[in-house]
């Protein structure tokens, strides 16, 4: 029997909106050409690509010149970390970050650090959250050219307390690059940072577009051989199409984006009581009410996270896991660890617009069966 | 740190194995024994002391990268 598939892993990649659909079409046979060039097909395309940046610039309250377009959320992490690194030499070489950030900004920073830099990285609560104390102490010492905070947890959820990072990090005089991928297009921005990064398969846009902010004033310089195009921000190439089809969908899912929380909220707090009630020995991770709309975390103990994930695959539930090798490496998820909560079964839910209560529902019914089932074969039952 | 009553060598297995094995042995053991459980999963540093947390019991320390000590506190269910 084959099941209608549902798709819980929009915190990697929300499906296609709608509307970005049709404006990717578009832009295909209207923004092909190169838009630095001086002929009518290339002014076509600057055309679109400015009217892209002011409509992002204008949805996340900065200045159009603010705003420069990569090639993926990926590569805006880490040219805001080393960017933003490389243009604070002077200040000195130490970077500040929490333990839960993405692993594109860890490894823009382990990179740093194999070139002579050196990194702090400040702990979590249980909850997932910063350990504001810590990050006063670690922005205030001397020689921290930059400090990262992600906006909310990618694999947990919670959100972070990035106005009081940031009130830390303006007493000190450092600039607070914020990971905003997971809360562009779906909650309010926090204030108080200098450089930000999303990414557009987050909120429904296509792969392939990243969106680097840096503010006025800020000091930032190329990590990348030299190249004009973004203002000398991002090096290559732009998918214009794709850009075009990511501004489209952005303004989409703000406009809903209100009423789209609520709804998604109602039904990750059915997930986080129902999971927790109906199946024995499950450990739910995350702040219970500081956090992100859209997304949900929970570990079942004795359970092999892989066959889990498998099991739920061949039920037609396409989730994440942090449990180790669900990716590609041995490691479990760091944001897991640096929480201290349990690795194994682990399992991320994450919703987007075309998710419906149905779909819950029958995640909800079929979990505690599979995950029974699975601690029968491995004989753990009443341990 | 004191003593291990019993050691149980889990190396070389992948989670959930090495913290099944404790939950396995462990209520077997006399109140206030220790066991240490020797594991080279990346996953066992979180998950032995998550178990410990979640049951009850009482993870005494890492003496070695690999090794990891849990007291019995009471009789578990």
């Amino acid at each position: 029997m084959s099941v209608t598939g549902a798709y819980f892993d929009a915190a990697t990649a929300a499906p296609l909106h709608p509307v970005a659909k049709q404006a990717l079409l578009a832009a295909l046979d209207d923004g092909w050409a190169d838009p630095d060039r001086l002929y009518t097909q290339a002014r076509r395309a600057r055309q679109l690509l400015d009217a892209a940046r002011e409509l992002v610039a204008e949805i996340l309250g900065v200045r159009p010149d603010e705003v420069s377009f990569t090639s993926s959320g990926t590569t805006a992490a880490h040219a805001a970390v080393l960017g933003g690194l490389a243009g604070r030499q002077r200040a000195g070489r130490g970077v500040v970050h929490s333990a839960i950030e993405h692993s594109a900004v860890l490894h823009a920073v382990q990179r740093h650090e194999a070139a002579g830099g050196h990194a702090v990285s400040v702990p979590v609560d249980r909850l997932g959250r910063l350990d504001l104390d810590a990050w006063r102490a670690a922005v205030r010492a001397p020689g921290v050219a930059l400090a990262a905070l992600i906006s909310a947890s990618h694999e947990v959820g919670t959100l972070q307390p990035v106005a009081e990072a940031a009130a830390a990090c303006a007493e000190a005089g450092v600039p607070l690059y914020v990971d905003a991928a997971q809360s562009v297009g779906r909650v309010p921005l926090p204030e108080g940072w200098s450089l930000l990064s999303a990414s557009a398969r987050k909120w429904g846009g296509p792969a392939g577009v990243g969106i680097l902010v840096v503010r006025k004033g800020v000091r930032w310089e190329s990590p990348y051989p030299a190249d004009e195009r973004e203002a000398g921000r991002s090096p290559g190439t732009l998918n214009l199409p794709a850009i075009v089809a990511a501004a489209a969908a952005l303004r989409a899912v703000v406009a809903e984006a209100e009423a789209e929380a609520a709804r998604l909220r109602a039904l990750v707090d059915r997930i986080r009581t129902t999971v927790a009630a109906t199946v024995p020995d499950v450990e739910v991770v995350g702040h219970p009410t500081e956090r992100l709309p859209h997304l949900v975390t929970f570990s079942c103990l004795y359970v092999d996270g892989e066959a889990l994930l498998h099991a739920l695959n061949r039920h037609g539930f396409a989730v994440s896991s942090g449990s180790s090798c669900t990716a590609s490496t041995l490691r479990p998820s760091h944001v897991l660890e640096a929480m201290g909560v349990l690795t194994q079964g682990n399992i991320r839910v994450s919703l987007h617009r075309e998710t419906t209560e149905e779909e819950v529902d029958r995640f909800l019914a079929t979990l505690p069966g599979i995950v029974a089932e699975l601690r029968a074969e491995a004989g753990v039952t009443g341990l | 740190m004191s003593e291990p009553a019993e050691v149980l060598d889990c190396r070389g297995q992948r989670c959930p194995l090495p913290v099944i094995a404790l939950a396995r042995r462990l209520p077997q053991l006399p109140e206030g024994a220790v066991l240490r459980v020797l594991a080279d999963d990346p996953a066992a540093a979180v998950d032995i002391p998550a178990w410990c947390r979640m049951r009850g019991q009482e993870f005494v320390g890492r003496p070695a990268p690999d090794a990891y000590d849990v007291r019995r506190v009471a009789a578990p269910a």
